[in-house]
């Protein structure tokens, strides 16, 4: 034990001035990643930028491939993948619709891909800005799916994201979305861990009998009919039963190799142990979020905010638990989702499905529709949706689905 | 609350991007020398991979984790202690590529803060185009030539550390010269004689103070963006007409086209250089109206093209595709104060205008000596002792 520590004081961690997308770059120099696929779209692209700078000075060590397009890239890295390479790749908006084929044959062939979304809003119109729809939608094909707030965050959370993807009870991929602009284009000061935590922390990749080699002669991607399809989908399915279990289990270990305190890996709890009412939201709106909850407790409000992390896995029970103790819930959705119940934003929607079977009590869900295609939330939006939420809290009939921050 | 610092950078898309940002890192980088914390990034809406295009850095410095985490959800900070032009034909304002109008230089500068230019003008020369103020502040120049690079490469010639010599000067609670150097001697290569650069820069620069009303008082163009309901469905657009045939101010003869062109997209800052026209040696071979990008050019009535200075983004093809020599000469904006047809010049008095045109022709800098844009292998390399002489001279 003695010689562990000598080890640690002598390779400190350095600090680096970087964007979110140049983060996640040094996290697949740290996990020494094998196959690395480009094809530009903003604002995924200063990943791949980076990586490429990184590769030309000699300082990381992978293939490095140009595709002709999206759907290409996701190809050429699952089939690596599945022949024992660690890979990464990821898109924007439309690129990652473009690719939405190989996306939904990633996660069936048990390959354990991290992407990163540098979420951008989908066409028409043409937009740069962040909206949460591209990696939403695929949502239900086996893909985990996670929503970072800070250039410390991309870093720590791609390190974490190979070893969740790769444990043997997993093999899926996942996929590090990162609100465009705000996230992937912001410089800012990381801790960049050591080489030997990362190795300490994220073991080589072994895919064991999935392996497709000569010495391991298996076949993929079958044809099959309607004897065999509803068995293979048990099979990822049961990754889902085991998923929250085993995410749990890796940011454990974490925050023993890494020293840096996660806490729960699911959500993130802000201000919320005495709070009346609370909003709920992914990604960087939790900036904004802070700011206003600390001038509103300021005034005496008893409010709070949760940022929700994982969306798949969703973590069902345990955000039924915590959301359950407050008069009502706010939700704030960076995405929308026409049509659906109560026209509501895809993580209100979730949310209230998570609180319908609980034993305790049902507050009232409010949903809003807020910061697509980039639009800033601003703090007083971010009052302006809480004093809904605590109308709603007083009994007080409130629109159960609301846009905020729109010209009208 | 501590105390927030917000620097605010104003460059040309492409050109300046990678000096934006280094600029804006050694900011950062500096004030962390002191334990402050901070970030940087880019105006949310810009595109700054278009040439030329108005575009904003945002470096933000605060003396507390929580003061800092406030600036941020502020987004663009809406007050700054001192803006830096990077390219002082960017005084007569800013027209981002998600169109909000014209925006002053100086429109975020707290009370009394600083405006900084790099350019070789005066700054009365400069109060020309830098548009009035409803709160006093103080402007100041670095002198020399606008650095201008490429998207992918960089044009190591001091302008970064030169003007964060000047931050240091206009902002000392931000960071000392001291927390500089050191992130200079630590972070950059070329240490030593960095750090000699940024010192010039900081013990030179000097600021007058600009009173209330002073500068340019045309108005700013705005634009009001429709409420959604306002707003066509099918995410369309109505298209421009034809247009139609454009009116002889000498002799009201109607005759030639103008075609219909936006209204509200109206072309200004977007531009380093504009085309003035000869039109005494124009032989109407209509390659630079067939060439235009942005279909700039009307055809007057007697025949010439004319170039619509609302429309024109300054992009030079004229230039290169006009086969008559000093026809077309691209000449720097800060030699024009509107956007008035150089024709209908041409038209009212043509002794004048030949006199005028040839004025700022010679004004012009030849077409291979321009800073911006990347051509060969150790152009930068060459450029360097020039501007390096240039910048010493001030």
């Amino acid at each position: 034990m003695a010689t562990t520590a000598v080890v640690e004081q002598k390779h400190v961690e350095q600090e680096a001035l970087i964007t979110g997308a140049e983060a996640i770059a040094v996290a697949c120099k740290l996990a020494d990643v094998d196959v690395v696929t480009a094809y530009p779209i903003r604002p995924y692209d200063t990943v791949v930028q980076y990586i490429s700078q990184l590769v030309a000075d000699g300082e990381m060590d992978c293939e490095y491939i140009a595709a002709e397009g999206e759907h290409s890239q996701f190809e050429i890295v699952k089939h690596a993948s599945v022949c024992g390479a660690r890979v990464f790749c990821g898109s924007s908006g439309v690129g990652w619709m473009y690719a939405m084929e190989c996306l939904t044959v990633t996660p069936a062939l048990r390959v354990p891909m991290v992407a990163m979304v540098g979420n951008r809003a989908l066409d028409d119109p043409g937009a740069f800005g962040v909206e949460h729809n591209d990696a939403l939608s695929v949502r239900d094909l086996g893909w985990n799916l996670i929503w970072v707030d800070s250039a410390q965050e991309c870093l720590d959370t791609a390190l974490l994201a190979y070893r969740i993807a790769e444990d043997r009870r997993m093999m899926v991929p996942v996929a590090i979305s990162c609100d465009g602009s705000f996230l992937t284009h912001s410089q800012a000061l990381v801790k960049v861990p050591t080489q030997e935590q990362v190795n300490r922390f994220l073991p080589p990749y072994n895919r064991g009998e999935l392996l497709m080699h000569p010495d391991n002669v298996i076949s993929i991607a079958p044809q099959c009919n309607e004897d065999w399809v509803m068995e293979v989908r048990r099979s990822n399915y049961a990754v889902t039963e085991r998923a929250i279990d085993v995410i749990s289990e890796c940011y454990a270990d974490f925050e023993k190799v890494f020293g840096r305190k996660v806490g729960n890996p699911f959500f993130e709890e802000y201000m919320t142990e005495d709070a009346d009412v609370v909003l709920v939201g992914m990604g960087t709106l939790s900036t904004p979020a802070r700011v206003a909850i600390r001038k509103m407790r300021a005034e005496g409000k008893k409010v709070g905010f949760v940022r929700l992390r994982w969306f798949r896995p969703f973590p069902a029970e345990a955000l039924a638990k915590c959301l359950s103790r407050f008069k009502a819930i706010g939700v704030v959705d960076r995405d929308y989702s026409l049509g659906s119940p109560y026209l509501s934003g895809v993580v209100a929607t979730e949310i209230r499905t998570a609180l319908y079977p609980g034993q305790g009590p049902k507050p009232p869900v409010l949903g809003f529709i807020c910061g697509l295609g980039g639009r800033e939330v601003l703090v007083p939006d971010i009052e302006k949706m809480t004093d809904f939420v605590s109308q709603a809290a007083a009994g007080k009939s409130v629109p159960l689905t609301q846009w905020i921050g729109l010209r009208e | 609350m501590g105390q927030l610092f917000a620097v605010e950078i104003i460059y040309r898309g492409v050109f300046q991007k990678i000096l934006a940002k280094n600029i804006c890192r050694g900011i950062v980088l500096s004030a962390h020398n002191e334990g402050k914390p901070g970030l940087s990034f880019g105006r949310y809406s810009d595109s700054p991979e278009r040439n030329g295009i108005p575009a904003k850095s945002y470096a933000i410095v605060a003396t507390d984790d929580e003061t800092l985490e406030a600036g941020m959800a502020q987004y663009s900070p809406k007050q700054v202690d001192i803006t830096v032009v990077l390219d002082d034909t960017l005084c007569k304002g800013l027209e981002s590529w998600a169109w909000m109008g014209l925006q002053a230089v100086n429109a975020f500068l707290k009370p009394n803060a600083t405006l900084a230019v790099i350019s070789n003008e005066t700054v009365p020369a400069l109060l020309k185009t830098i548009h009035v103020k409803d709160q006093p502040y103080e402007l100041g120049t670095l002198k020399g030539v606008p650095s201008f690079s490429g998207m992918w490469n960089y044009k190591d010639d001091h302008t970064d550390v030169r003007v964060l010599g000047v931050i240091a000067k206009a902002v000392p609670q931000l960071f000392s010269f001291s927390s500089l150097e050191k992130y200079i001697a630590t972070k950059l290569k070329d240490g030593a004689l960095k750090v000699q650069s940024a010192k010039l820069a900081y013990e030179r620069f000097s600021k007058v103070k600009v009173e209330v009303g002073q500068g340019n008082h045309e108005p700013l163009r705005t634009y009001v963006q429709p409420k959604w309901e306002e707003m066509r469905e099918g995410t369309s657009i109505v298209g421009m007409p034809q247009g139609g045939a454009m009116k002889d101010p000498a002799t009201g003869a109607l005759g030639g086209h103008r075609p219909a062109r936006s209204t509200t997209f109206l072309k200004f800052a977007t531009r380093t250089l504009r085309p003035v026209t000869n039109f005494e040696s124009c032989t109407k071979c209509t390659l630079c109206w067939l060439n235009c990008p942005d279909a700039s050019f009307d055809v007057t009535p007697d025949g010439l093209y004319d170039t619509d200075l609302e429309a024109c983004s300054g992009c030079g093809i004229c230039e290169q595709v006009c086969p008559v020599p000093n026809c077309i000469t691209m000449v720097s904006e800060h030699e024009f104060a509107n956007n008035a047809s150089q024709w209908a010049a041409f038209k009212k008095d043509k002794a004048a205008y030949k006199a005028w045109a040839a004025a700022k022709a010679a004004a012009a800098v030849p077409m291979e000596q321009r800073s911006y844009g990347y051509r060969y292998k150790g152009q930068y390399k060459e450029q360097i002792p020039a501007a390096l002489e240039a910048a010493n001279k001030g």
